[in-house]
């Protein structure tokens, strides 16, 4: 469960301030996607922010996986993040040095103590999420050799990689093309699904918000419904 | 070193580059330290050698510096110093700088003349003093004249008999030969310079300071430790001083390459950081991983360059005056290691402040 209450957040601007976000609020139940969209500077990237743990709100409550984000400190945050959550950035942001494996199994190794038998369950994991994103022959190419849809698969399981409770995703189509694009969406809803995480999903593209659970709209830091998707069957469903 | 060592696979020519250059920076440091050692060696083994704890020298006149070249000693001094409690033993010296000639052969010597005095005469002595009309050469020297014991060889016109091939020692670059006192003042006589006493006094054992300063007072006399005497040979003076800043800058460029490269690696890194900050690695963690992967670098890059140095210095051992010891091998390393680790911990700032915040959006 991913739940905003009441959530401002204000950035310095001269003299001033500038409000990224303004007073939102939203819930998003496990299982499900909730697409936030929005033109560009309306803070969609600031909210995600906020739920990943990245940045702490002026004020406001934020409850992801069943923690109070806003209030973990730098070293508390950054453990939520590799054991609770799951953050699929917008470009795939792999390590050029690190195979596919590889880049899943980094945070395992880069988070505390590791253990010889730790490590083998753990590329145990790497290789089946890699399959289950259906690249389970390419988990030793490194990324200069995977295209730019099997990169971002790799960013999807490697979100995965710690059973998160909830996920980020941040515009996760916008360097493909449409049948790429839809793809990964699928992709993301299968997932979620199997998971049962809570998904937050960034998106400018309008063309697969009707298989969403819930559309959010972002205009000037304030948060609304989607009109327009608010009758689509799986919002339907929803209410 | 999860991501370090896959980093260093990855860019191995980046890593092979800078390793080099660390391998022949501390080839450098290793060979000049060496050569450092050796042309040190060449000016003070003989001085050392006397295993004295303290050396007494004419006091110079206003302005100077204390110097073996401008010492001279009356008999009278050495007999004060030898008087006074907590002295066990005292080595008269007359040191001079001649050739030496056997035959058509000549070579450059230092001359030491050697008495003892004092309560202990048979202990702690280097070497016994020669008796008068004796000898004793340096192998170099002994080398370089083709003389065996028995022989005769000529000092100032003084025909001594070579009464022993002792182990190079050397002062001021030229292999010593030791002659008693009593030939060296003959000799110094025929060069027209004082007939009597001694260039400088080798004490050994522990005076209250106190009559250290009465002594030299009241013999127009300065007493310094081994090691500071050491600066009153002038040639070692100015070597050493200009060895050990280039032993030194070399250090410090090092530092500065290692870190240079470390920086300009972190900077490229960053955005990699702060994706892996942003899906929780410590930042601990990342530290230790760049930290580490710079001590692997330098321990690789310095072993090689000890390596090359060791058998470098090997080699050149016979041509040059080369130490090759852990002192001018594994202490520069180990020097290297260090300084190349700060300079690598500059680069970290880049770690410390990558924002995972920039790995949302499409900032990459």
């Amino acid at each position: 469960m991913i739940t905003l209450t009441d959530v401002t957040l204000t950035f310095p601007d001269g003299d001033s301030r500038v409000t990224a976000v303004d007073h939102a609020s939203l819930a998003v139940p496990a299982g499900t996607v909730a697409a936030l969209t929005g033109p560009s500077g309306s803070g969609k990237s600031s909210v995600l922010a906020v739920a990943a743990g990245l940045i702490r709100p002026d004020s406001g409550w934020v409850e992801v996986a069943g923690v109070d984000v806003a209030l973990l400190d730098r070293r508390a945050s950054t453990d939520f993040r590799r054991t609770r959550l799951g953050i699929v950035f917008q470009q795939a942001n792999l390590l050029p040095s690190l195979t596919a494996v590889e880049q899943l199994c980094a945070l395992h190794e880069l988070g505390g103590r590791v253990s010889r038998g730790s490590r083998a369950t753990t590329k145990d994991r790497a290789r089946m999420l890699l399959a289950a994103v259906g690249l389970a022959d390419q988990g030793d190419k490194r990324p200069h050799q995977l295209s730019g849809g099997q990169r971002q698969r790799v960013n999807i399981a490697r979100a995965l990689m710690n059973e998160p409770q909830a996920l980020v995703v941040d515009e996760p189509t916008s360097a493909l093309d449409h049948e790429r694009g839809s793809a990964i969406i699928d992709l993301i809803l299968e997932l979620t699904e199997t998971s049962g995480a809570a998904t937050l999903l960034v998106t400018h593209d309008r063309a697969h918000l009707d298989r969403m659970d819930q559309v959010l709209v972002m205009q000037d830091g304030r948060l609304s419904v989607d009109a327009q998707v608010a009758s689509t069957p799986a919002l339907a469903r929803q209410a | 070193m999860f991501v370090a060592w896959r980093d260093m696979r990855f860019a191995t020519g980046r890593f092979v580059l800078i390793g080099a250059v660390v391998t022949l920076i501390t080839l450098l440091v290793g060979f000049l330290s060496g050569l450092t050692a050796g042309l040190a060696n060449q000016n003070i083994s003989a001085i050392t050698g006397l295993g004295a704890s303290s050396v007494v020298l004419a006091e110079p006149a206003d302005g100077e510096q204390v110097s073996f070249a401008d010492s001279t000693l009356d008999a009278d001094a050495a007999a004060d110093w030898a008087a006074l409690p907590g002295v066990e033993r005292v080595q008269e010296l007359g040191i001079s700088q001649t050739r030496v000639t056997a035959d058509d052969a000549r070579t450059s010597v230092s001359v030491f003349g050697v008495e003892q005095l004092g309560t202990d005469v048979s202990t702690a002595s280097t070497m016994e003093t020669p008796r008068p009309g004796t000898v004793r050469l340096s192998r170099t020297a002994a080398d370089a004249l083709s003389v065996v014991d028995g022989d005769t060889v000529t000092i100032a016109g003084t025909d001594l008999d070579v009464a022993g091939v002792v182990d190079d020692q050397w002062y001021s670059h030229t292999p010593v030969v030791w002659t008693s006192l009593a030939d060296w003042r003959s000799m110094q006589t025929s060069m027209g310079a004082p007939s009597s006493g001694s260039t400088a006094l080798a004490i050994t054992g522990s005076p209250d300071a106190s009559d250290v300063a009465a002594a030299e007072g009241s013999t127009g006399t300065v007493s310094k430790d081994m090691l500071s005497s050491l600066l009153a040979i002038g040639s070692f003076r100015s070597e050493i001083g200009s060895l050990l800043l280039m032993v030194a800058m070399l250090f410090g460029i090092s530092a500065l390459v290692i870190g240079a490269f470390f920086t300009v690696w972190t900077i490229q890194r960053a955005g990699d950081v702060a994706i892996l900050k942003a899906l929780g690695a410590t930042t601990g963690r990342l530290t230790l991983d760049a930290l580490g992967q710079a001590l692997v670098l330098l321990v690789l890059g310095v072993g090689l360059g000890i390596g090359l140095t060791a058998a470098l210095g090997a080699a050149a051992g016979t041509a040059l005056p080369f130490v090759l010891s852990p002192l001018t091998t594994v202490l520069p390393g180990i020097v290297m290691i260090l300084l190349g680790l700060v300079g690598a911990a500059f680069a970290l700032r880049s770690i410390l402040s990558a924002d995972p915040l920039t790995a949302l959006g499409g900032n990459r």
